[in-house]
């Protein structure tokens, strides 16, 4: 596939200005040749990464991993303990990587946050009415700046789906817009703090068709989305590599537009060290080494992270590791 | 006409109710039919559906856990032929046959005989009731084929059980075929899987394994890979069979010895109220 000629637009700011303007670029996309993209998935799926190799993609994406926990039982001891996990995963290897950041629910950003102060992990929060989106946009946005007031420095948001499917573009661009300044809304009070980083949750498993994961991709970038996300996990088709591997090439090709780097995250289903290796190949392999990072990608999951631990143990100690041996949440 | 071509059947692995190839594509020759040759990858894979299985076959009735056993010997009755023409002798068919029913039978009866109300000092009920160990990994006996599989198998897995079996490198056509005995005998995929292939491979694998709850080593004929194994097990506290110096009889009368050895106990004090 090659890469989304941009180079004849001039200023991809000036988009947002109308709905017909918005339209145009978004329908003006090269469409996505779903066979192709299943079957270059499917190719980087088969790479073996073994020792040494293995090592390193499974620390990296230690660090990558979001842990998650977002249940209506969660409650402050669970994700205290969630947080107490995130610093040290593995209590008995001292070398063992802290995860990326830990992501819960608004009302949960308190205690999660007296853990996790000063140790590097980042608190990401869903919000804007998570999972559905479906709620008034002022409830969307009290919802963002309460969970940044509590302490969350990463807020994950859902796009608008029903509008974005309706074909509403600028009211799904001007929604993200107006979240991405709550992000931002408590820099008044706390001088020296930064904006909140702002993940967009396309939940590509509502959006139909390859076309619509990279018009959405391209939406959400250019009202100014720090980080694309697949999904929220709520719905059955989650994270899948090839609907990944369409949001790759559009965080490539947008870079290679405005010069503006955006992150890529996969979340829901990704269980085995296995999934993660394959999706840090596909990353590797599509972008290059510049998202090899988590500040660049990060994979939203909650059961991912005791495979990858005990995978580690394998490679460290030479047997094969029990679940009995790590703890649930 | 032409003749027809014969049909050459391979012999692959039994793993969660499948019969996969060995994950390393390797395969060995014995009695002129392709065997799979097992990799410890597959033997941890075996581990993850044994582990996967066990907690419904743990959760099953006693009484449903009988009923599947005693059809593993009615489908052992009706491949009969296949097995004498394996080389198994005809009687050593009947005689495992009879060893399913045996062992079916105390799917429910062994909880009474092993477990039950223990005489305290106090206002208190105390019952003791055995629970299964967990994932067992099962060291085959050589000889003979069939009896010694039938005889290492069904009492660990009568009982709650699931096991990964090690069968013997030199006799895995009769463990392949009692694979697909219990494929097609209502027993869940995964508590019963059969690897097979050189057991320095695949045993060292699975003892040292965190996630195997107990091993039976009673195939295991070499007296010092026997002492490794057991160093390996001790890891996480595998409870261990060690393998019998002077030989099994495996025609005597088993007795309940390999049934009780994969069992926990677990005791519970209920008050007696007034």
């Amino acid at each position: 596939m090659t890469a989304t000629a941009t180079s004849a637009r001039s200023d991809l700011s000036e988009l947002g200005r109308s709905e017909t303007a918005l339209r145009t670029f978004l329908h003006g996309l090269p469409g996505v040749d779903q066979v192709g993209a299943e079957q270059r998935a499917a190719q980087l799926g088969t790479r073996s990464i073994k020792t040494t190799a293995k090592a390193e993609a499974i620390d990296l994406a230690i660090r990558m991993v979001d842990l998650t926990t977002l249940e209506g039982a969660d409650t402050p001891g669970k994700v205290r303990a969630l947080a107490a996990k995130a610093l040290r995963p593995d209590p008995a290897d001292p070398s063992c990587p802290h995860v990326g950041a830990v992501c819960v629910y608004p009302s949960m950003v308190p205690y999660v946050a007296e853990v996790l102060r000063g140790s590097g992990v980042h608190l990401a929060s869903v919000a804007t009415s998570f999972p559905s989106g479906q709620a008034p946009l002022e409830i969307k946005l009290a919802d963002t700046r309460a969970a940044v007031e509590a302490g969350a420095d990463e807020i994950d948001m859902v796009i608008n789906r029903g509008a974005f499917l309706a074909g509403r573009y600028a009211e799904v661009y001007d929604e993200i817009v107006a979240t991405k300044e709550a992000c931002g809304s408590a820099d008044a009070g706390r001088q020296g703090r930064p904006r909140a980083h702002l993940k967009v949750i396309l939940e590509t498993g509502e959006l139909a068709t390859y076309d619509n994961v990279r018009r959405a991709s391209w939406l959400a970038m250019l009202a100014g989305a720090d980080f694309i996300k697949t999904s929220t996990g709520k719905v059955p088709v989650a994270a899948t590599l090839p609907v990944t591997l369409v949001m790759l090439e559009a965080v490539r090709d947008f870079r290679a537009a405005t010069g503006r780097q955006v992150g890529v995250k996969p979340a829901g289903g990704i269980k085995t060290t296995k999934d993660a290796i394959k999706y840090l190949v596909m990353v590797n392999e599509t972008v290059g080494p510049d998202w090899l990072h988590p500040d660049w990608f990060r994979f939203g999951a909650s059961s991912l992270l005791n495979d990858l631990l005990m995978q580690r143990t394998k490679l460290t100690t030479g047997v094969y590791a029990g679940p009995d041996y790590f703890t649930l949440d | 006409m032409s003749e027809r071509v014969a049909v050459r059947k391979t012999y692959k692995l039994f793993i969660g109710g499948k019969f996969p190839r060995s994950e390393s594509g390797r395969s060995y020759l014995v009695q002129d039919s392709n065997v799979s040759l097992a990799s410890r990858k597959d033997a941890r894979d075996a581990v993850v559906a044994a582990r996967a299985a066990g907690k419904g076959w743990a959760g099953a009735t006693a009484y449903n856990r009988g009923q599947i056993l005693y059809r593993v010997a009615e489908m052992l009755e009706g491949r009969r032929e296949q097995f004498v023409a394996l080389g198994v002798p005809a009687d050593e068919v009947d005689a495992a046959t009879d060893r399913w029913v045996w062992y079916a039978g105390w799917s429910d009866k062994l909880p009474q005989v092993y477990g039950g109300a223990n005489p305290v000092a106090g206002p208190y009920f105390n019952l003791s009731a055995p629970e299964p160990t967990g994932v067992v990994a099962v060291v085959a006996p050589e000889t003979p084929a069939l009896l010694g599989l039938v005889s290492v198998i069904a009492p660990a897995i009568v009982t709650g059980n699931t096991v990964v079996v090690a069968a013997s490198p030199t006799a895995p056509l009769a463990a392949v075929t009692l694979a697909e005995v219990l494929a097609t005998s209502d027993l869940p995929g995964g508590v019963v899987n059969i690897l097979t292939g050189r057991l320095s491979e695949t045993v060292p694998t699975l003892a040292a394994h965190m996630d195997v709850n107990a091993i039976d080593l009673t195939g295991v004929t070499d007296p010092e890979l026997a002492a490794d194994l057991e160093v390996k097990a001790a890891e996480n506290l595998k409870r261990v069979l060690r393998p019998v110096a002077a030989g099994h009889d495996w025609s005597a009368d088993p007795g309940l010895g390999r049934m009780t050895a994969l069992l926990e106990t677990k005791t519970v004090w209920h008050p007696k109220g007034v």
